[in-house]
């Protein structure tokens, strides 16, 4: 396994007969990914483009040996279907529901934790290894395999850095959409210790956005244990304070959260911090032409 | 977020057990007078203009009357009145207490620990952006098993508070923390705290219940919050819609895109006046919808700047071209369009079909729209 992910993970889509279900469970599949069951209270037995259906995640991981659970099951019933899953035995779940109440994951993020398993979302795009798998609905033409690691709090925005780092001749490791919600399963401070122990991953990328203080969290680890080359950019320098920026956890309260204080954080801590999107690939192929005449 | 005002706040405090001075609140000066000439509030009072916006002491919008004729001359001078861009539509009528100490105290929610988070300081009374780190006390609460009597205990210690005050205080600490978690509330606060005698007394509610578990409380719906009224329309139709200051109007899909795009505007010397983030949607219909609450927020040019993942690149571009038709001459703006990913190729060719070019590269066509901004004035 590099990152939480690989060619051996089994995937169990919870919600898998809803829209969204069916069309990112054959997405995945076209990536890769080992998609083995699908889960839909009371749809047991059917099949979802050919993938089996059950009624719990229970029968789902005992009939498959499904490890890994991909939920699109809505907001109101997510906190169910993520304890499910965690009882369920399955050790990654993916929560790319997004307005799932902050007061549900003060639940489900330290029952998961205390069974030993990680949440990533909620709100999120999920996890993406090309080559090998992918858990969530990162758009699988932005990718191709390589040595740059993408961790971040945003969807299309990463989809479009991703795919600048693409266009630049590079490719990907793993990149994984941490999500926009005050409280994550999976942070950037948890995330970078996968990435600095990854063979695979040679070089760092982190998108942050305004809100909460995990970027200077990050600042801090990688100052102190992180010995690859970081590339960050944090969006939102022009985002009014008071106001939430279409994320749950783009906020701007009471002074704290801004971009100036992320990127000086970062700066400090010795990664690139671009100014705009597009200087990201700019500043990882410099990084990696750097790398190479070396 | 719902942000309660204060009344409505107080009354959770009484659900709670949480003690408040007692009041009413009023839509006119002859109910104020009413009020106070039948004892459900007695003299001296308070009259409070009731709005969402901080810094009432210093703005006059609260006032203290001895006499049935002062509320009513009080309640009259501040109803009506525009506090800070809001109508004040009515006031707390409240007993004046005499007030002895005032601290602060609130839950809240840490971040990075994942957990809720007590605040106290015995710096209460003033905004608590001003008081210094180390005159407050934070104690993280793990949610199993809740606030426990020990935490309780080190926040009267913090408080300086002792004897029948400290008992106080522990009641009154269970109340809100459990209002904090059954109310979802995102911030329980009370600032100030007031020591009257041997009582703690709430003299201010702040409560502030998260929007993402609207499903649980509809009691909260009809709530009125500090929205603009083309704000509280993209509310309704679930698309996040933010006013700004500039003129240019960013329509882009995901938070973190939008946000970028405004930054890169912003760099090239444009002035963002409308954050749409239409978010993940395969419906023309919503995107159609996005583009006449853009328009009637009269910019003048748009950037669209989409990249299709769950969203698709033509079902923006037929949502789009939907709307421009239903855009009068007089009311259009020019467009400076971006779209990339999933069905790129139908998307700009629907689009162009319209007469609306894609720029691929997100330099270019940031410079482009803020050229458009500028020429329109």
């Amino acid at each position: 396994m590099t990152v939480l992910v690989d060619a051996e993970t089994r995937v169990v889509v919870q919600g898998i007969t809803g829209h969204q279900g069916t069309v990112h469970a054959r997405a995945m599949r076209e990536f890769g990914a080992q998609v083995v069951a699908g889960v839909t209270p009371g749809k047991g037995g059917s099949q979802v483009e050919g993938v089996p259906v059950f009624d719990s995640v229970r029968e789902a991981v005992t009939k498959t040996g499904a490890n890994a659970s991909c939920i699109f099951v809505p907001a109101p019933y997510a906190k169910d279907a993520l304890l499910e899953a965690v009882d369920a035995g399955v050790k990654l779940c993916v929560l790319v529901t997004e307005h799932i109440p902050f007061h549900d994951m003060l639940v489900m993020y330290p029952y998961a934790r205390s069974k030993g398993v990680r949440i990533i979302g909620p709100n999120c795009p999920g996890i993406a290894s090309p080559g090998k798998s992918k858990v969530g609905i990162i758009p699988n033409v932005v990718f191709r395999p390589g040595r740059v690691g993408v961790i971040s709090r945003s969807g299309t925005l990463t989809y479009e850095i991703v795919s600048g780092i693409k266009d630049h001749g590079l490719g990907q490791s793993t990149c994984i959409g941490l999500g926009g919600d005050p409280i994550v399963g999976t942070t950037f401070v948890d995330a970078l210790p996968l990435f600095e122990n990854d063979p695979e991953t040679d070089i760092m990328v982190m998108v942050g956005e305004i809100g909460g203080t995990a970027e200077e969290d990050a600042a801090e680890y990688i100052r102190a244990h992180f010995s690859k080359p970081v590339v960050a950019y944090i969006a939102g320098r022009s985002a009014p304070p008071g106001k939430r920026m279409g994320h749950a956890g783009a906020i701007i309260s009471r002074g704290r959260g801004t971009a100036a204080t992320k990127i000086a954080a970062l700066e400090r801590a010795g990664a690139k911090v671009a100014r705009l999107p597009y200087e990201v690939p700019e500043l990882v192929s410099e990084l990696a032409a750097r790398a190479a005449r070396r | 977020m719902v942000k309660l005002p204060e009344g409505r706040g107080k009354e959770l405090f009484r659900k709670y057990g949480v003690p408040v001075p007692s009041g009413v609140v009023v839509a006119s000066a002859e109910e104020a007078e009413r009020a106070v000439r039948a004892g459900t509030v007695p003299l001296p009072c308070v009259v409070k203009a009731q709005v969402l916006v901080g810094g009432r002491g210093k703005g006059g919008a609260v006032r203290f009357a001895s006499t049935p004729e002062e509320t009513r001359a009080a309640a009259a001078a501040i109803l009506g009145s525009s506090f800070q861009g809001e109508t004040v539509r009515a006031v707390l009528l409240e007993e004046k207490v005499a007030i002895a100490r005032e601290l602060y105290v609130s839950f809240a929610l840490d971040r990075s620990l994942r957990v809720p988070i007590l605040m106290t300081s015995a710096r209460g009374g003033v905004e608590i952006e001003s008081v210094g780190d180390t005159e407050i006390d934070r104690q993280p609460i793990d949610p199993f098993p809740g606030l426990v009597a020990y935490e309780r205990r080190r926040a009267a210690q913090s408080l300086g508070l002792t004897g029948p005050l400290a008992g106080e205080l522990d009641r009154l600490l269970g109340g809100l923390y459990r209002l904090f978690d059954r109310e979802d509330a995102e911030l329980v606060e009370v600032n100030p705290l007031a020591v009257v005698g041997d009582k703690l007394l709430a003299l201010d509610a702040k409560v502030i219940i998260e929007d993402d578990a609207a499903f649980r409380h509809p009691e909260y719906a009809a709530v009125r919050d500090d929205r603009t009224p083309l704000e509280e329309i993209a509310r309704e139709k679930d698309i996040a819609f933010v006013q700004l200051d500039g003129n240019i109007g960013v329509i882009a899909n995901g938070a973190g895109l939008t946000m970028a795009t405004l930054d890169v505007l912003k760099e090239f010397g444009g002035a963002p006046g409308v954050f749409l983030d239409l978010g993940g949607t395969d419906d023309p219909k919503k995107v159609s919808e996005a583009f006449l609450l853009m328009a009637q927020a009269k910019p003048k040019a748009v950037f669209l700047n989409i990249f299709g993942g769950v969203t698709r690149c033509d079902t923006v571009a037929n949502g789009l071209v939907a709307a421009l038709g239903s855009v009068p001459a007089a009311e259009r703006f020019p467009l400076v369009a971006r779209i990339r990913g999933n069905n790129e190729a139908e998307g700009i060719a629907i689009l162009r079909a319209a007469g609306v070019t894609s720029v691929p590269d997100l330099r270019s066509s940031a410079q482009a729209v803020v050229a458009a901004a500028k020429e329109a004035r």
